[in-house]
């Protein structure tokens, strides 16, 4: 059973690790996803759930994932954007879990936007 | 929606966009089957007038369009559970929706994955606002609570720091299965 005390170790573990970390976070990468009703409903959750566990997996540390609400796009739900450091933004439509591991690998780590799943991309298919 | 839990991610958006400090959450599974929600928070609130129209898919307090379909759905599922959804607010004192539905209704929805809504809400989350549950049910009783956390782990420390974040999951996750597990999912 988990209990309060093991926060401690938890605590002096977190506090060397961020003693470690640059201090700079302006090379931050931010997933923002929409969780609004039609978000969660088209399976937003699970979509975050495998971005944190990518993230987690792969020590990305300048990563941070933020929510957004309803931007008036409910049919192409779950949607996310991937903001860079130097603001510039990236949309992804229809994502799943599969999708949101992909654009981890190739889009966060190796810089690659995965243009298939794109709004761009969606819209001239339409 | 395809479970309750989904519903209740939802519905604690709300409470975030009325600028709640804490967001508290019973979930309560009676001896005779009924399952009693129980989601509240010290946010904004809402006047008589909003609160009359709440439950209306056409009511938000959103300017960018005109329906906002949280509650609504929320609501039609309990009653099709032979139960109901009940909003009480008052300006500056925050609301609370209370949700009933019978689980041994077929049409009752699933309770679903509590632990991970409660886990995304604190992830997305991790500065404020402050997060508590309490989960009942004949097979025995938990609490949670961020701001426990939040004081154990001291000053600098972030919800959202991935250790903290690894413990939270599974001791959710853990307090889940105590408390329901065996009996719905």
């Amino acid at each position: 059973m988990k209990s309060l005390s093991e926060l401690e170790a938890i605590r002096q573990k977190t506090l060397e690790r961020i003693a470690l970390r640059k201090e700079d976070r302006d090379d931050g990468v931010r997933i923002v996803i929409g969780m609004a009703t039609c978000g969660i409903a088209a399976g937003a959750r699970p979509v975050m759930a495998a971005f944190m566990d990518e993230i987690d997996r792969r020590h990305l540390r300048n990563v941070t994932v933020t929510q957004t609400g309803c931007i008036g796009m409910c049919r192409l739900e779950p949607m996310v954007d991937v903001i860079a450091a130097d603001g510039s933004k990236v949309t992804y439509v229809k994502v799943n879990p599969e999708k949101a591991r992909m654009i981890v690998a190739d889009h966060i780590v190796n810089g690659h936007p995965v243009t298939e799943y794109t709004i761009g991309n969606y819209a001239d298919q339409a | 929606m395809r479970d309750w839990s989904l519903h209740l991610l939802d519905l604690a958006e709300n409470s975030l966009r009325a600028g709640a400090g804490l967001v508290s959450l019973g979930v309560s599974l009676e001896e005779d089957g009924r399952l009693i929600i129980t989601l509240s928070d010290d946010g904004c609130g809402m006047g008589p007038e909003l609160l009359r129209a709440v439950t209306s898919p056409f009511a938000t307090t959103r300017s960018t369009r005109k329906v906002g379909m949280g509650l609504a759905l929320a609501g039609q599922n309990a009653e099709r559970a032979g139960g109901g959804l009940h909003v009480s607010s008052a300006p500056g004192r925050g609301t609370t929706v209370e949700i009933e539905a019978d689980t041994r209704n077929i049409d009752c929805l699933p309770l679903g994955d509590l632990a991970q809504t409660f886990f995304s809400l604190i992830c997305l989350n991790p500065l404020r606002p402050d997060f508590e549950w309490r989960l009942r049910s004949p097979r025995g009783e938990e609490h949670f609570d961020t701001r426990e956390i939040r004081q154990a782990l001291g000053e600098g420390i972030s919800l959202g720091e991935p250790e903290v974040r690894e413990y939270i999951c599974s001791l959710l996750t853990e307090q889940c299965e105590t408390v329901f597990g065996g009996i719905m999912q």
